[in-house]
């Protein structure tokens, strides 16, 4: 057929589109954070990074990130054994605890969780009540807020693909290892956990990146006392109209989500072929 | 099953659940805390009281807000569906090299940062000189949009049998007609999820917006972070929770026709 020759050309107006509003802009963005008055240029990285301040902020969004995965990664990997082994009821009860808060947006969640941080807030009135605590104590503002609140937004990215995998997973592997007398512990780290690692790379890859760039979660639970890069790079170009600072730090927010893409698919592709 | 088998299967069970209540927390709160009389964050409520959403009619800009929102949300839904059917036809139909490449790219705008997404369009958009607040949103929310279109039409259509387009072109019908009349209403349930995603992804985005909107052209999400700058009183737990109720009709819907189960194999 002639025809199928020229069906490509069908994917044309969507990837100009994306070409000329996404990836161009993006392109420029990089390009610019280069240079100083059109020459090549290495000073604004330079500036930002001798700085005390900008590097403690960096510090910071790294460790809150990687603080956000590890414990979404530990509450979901358990709850995504538990979903793959449910059926009928409890699979779907599972499924809208999934699905329903991924429908709900992220500025409804992150108010959600700054009126339960609250000094006179929610969980303060269950620990006094409970008699835990004499007095209200402060939790809005920590990074330990930030994370609960960063790990509970991000969860169902870190459960489905975990799920996804456990769930396709011959349940007769860890069978066949328990009748040839293999321990649970030994089926576990030996047969289970190998099998589902590209579903972990996934969901930490994924997790990672959201809670690297999020914006709206510490704005409201943090706020501006603890900067994160994306809040310095929000203040740059909104309050600061400091466009400079704002491209750099929004190209090291570029350059850190592509490494974090293309380090995945790597350990994916490595996951696969050894499997 | 020994019992070390157990322990772990009830391990996993109760961490499990506990994640379940975890997850559903801050909705349940948000909607507990916004039926309250009281004008500050109590649980439970003193008593219970609607005057929170019929404060909502007094939020100035509340209004524009929200059928800003839609319209942005529904304008730019639609157009990635048709952006979205085209590049996935031409995918998974296509007979040319480097496909592989072109699923990526419509579908990678879900892994960049959406603030550094927003700061480019800001840069891109000025220099060459859009100007228009509407149209600079609209276009950044069609970014926002396709990807999740994308994602679920790629899906669906590695598993369709395109002989049946082929057939109704024997029976007569034009490629764009066989296309509409067989394709899409077999594609239904994907065009359904990715749809309902990309609708919500874009009612609920700040860190695009943000970059795009003037005084006059603010989006709901926008609009909320400023009231509770403001005036933090309850009223946000009632737009909120109107929200809810939005996502809680889309989760209906979905599971009603496509079933749980579809909804999440993005």
């Amino acid at each position: 057929m002639r025809r199928l020759e020229h069906i490509g050309l069908l994917a044309l107006p969507g990837l100009t589109f994306l070409a000329v509003i996404f990836a161009l802009p993006l392109f420029m963005l990089l390009l610019k954070s280069f240079q100083i008055d059109g020459q090549f240029s290495l000073e604004e990285y330079r500036l930002f990074f001798t700085d005390e301040y900008n590097m403690s902020v960096l510090w910071r969004t790294l460790r809150v990130a990687a603080l956000t995965t590890i414990l979404a990664l530990l509450i979901a990997y358990p709850t995504a054994i538990a979903m793959s082994r449910a059926n009928g009821i409890w699979l779907s009860i599972f499924l809208v605890a999934m699905v329903l808060p991924m429908s709900v947006g992220v500025v409804v969640k992150a108010f959600a969780w700054s009126i339960i941080f609250r000094t006179r807030g929610v969980l303060n009135d269950i620990l006094l009540s409970l008699g835990i605590v004499d007095t209200p104590i402060r939790m809005l503002f920590t990074e330990t807020a930030l994370i609960i609140g960063a790990a509970n937004v991000f969860l169902p990215f870190m459960v489905l693909p975990i799920y996804a995998v456990l769930r396709q997973m011959d349940s007769r592997l860890p069978e066949a290892a328990a009748s040839l007398g293999a321990t649970p512990v030994f089926r576990f780290f030996n047969v289970t956990l190998p099998l589902s690692l590209p579903g972990v790379v996934a969901g930490c890859a994924f997790v990672f990146s959201l809670a690297v760039s999020m914006y709206v979660i510490p704005s409201l639970i943090v706020g501006e006392r603890q900067q994160t890069l994306s809040m310095l790079t929000a203040r740059s170009f909104l309050y600061l109209r400091n466009e400079a600072l704002g491209a750099t730090i929004s190209s090291i927010l570029l350059i850190i989500a592509i490494s974090v893409v293309l380090g995945s698919s790597w350990l994916a592709n490595r996951l696969g072929s050894r499997s | 099953m020994t019992g070390t088998d157990r322990l772990f299967l009830a391990i996993s069970w109760a961490i499990g659940l506990c994640c379940v209540v975890f997850l559903m927390l801050p909705i349940v709160i948000t909607v507990a805390a916004s039926f309250t009389s009281s004008s500050v964050y109590t649980l439970p409520p003193p008593e219970w009281s609607l005057r929170w959403y019929r404060s909502l009619q007094e939020r100035s800009g509340l209004w524009e807000a929200v059928t800003l929102s839609l319209n942005l949300a529904v304008v730019s839904t639609a157009i990635s569906l048709v952006l979205g059917t085209l590049a996935a036809v031409a995918v998974a139909r296509g007979r040319f090299r480097g496909r592989e490449a072109i699923a990526t790219f419509t579908v990678s705008p879900l892994m960049m940062p959406g603030l550094v997404v927003g700061v480019a369009l800001l840069q891109f958009f000025r220099e060459i000189g859009l100007r228009d607040a509407y149209w600079s949103l609209l276009l950044g929310h069609i970014v926002i949009t396709l990807p999740f279109v994308m994602r679920t039409l790629l899906a669906s259509m590695s598993a369709f049998d395109f002989s049946l387009v082929d057939a109704a072109r024997t029976l007569g019908l034009s490629y764009p007609k066989a296309i509409l009349e067989v394709l899409v209403p077999n594609l239904a349930p994907a065009y359904l999820t990715g749809g309902l995603f990309a609708f919500l992804a874009s009612m609920d985005n700040y860190p695009i917006s943000i970059f795009l909107t003037d005084a006059r052209n603010k989006t709901l999400p926008i609009k909320m972070l400023q009231y509770l700058e403001e005036q933090p009183d309850p009223s946000l737990a009632a737009m909120s929770s109107g929200l809810i109720l939005m996502a809680v009709i889309a989760l209906v819907v979905g599971a009603r026709t496509v079933g749980l189960n579809r909804m999440i194999q993005g």
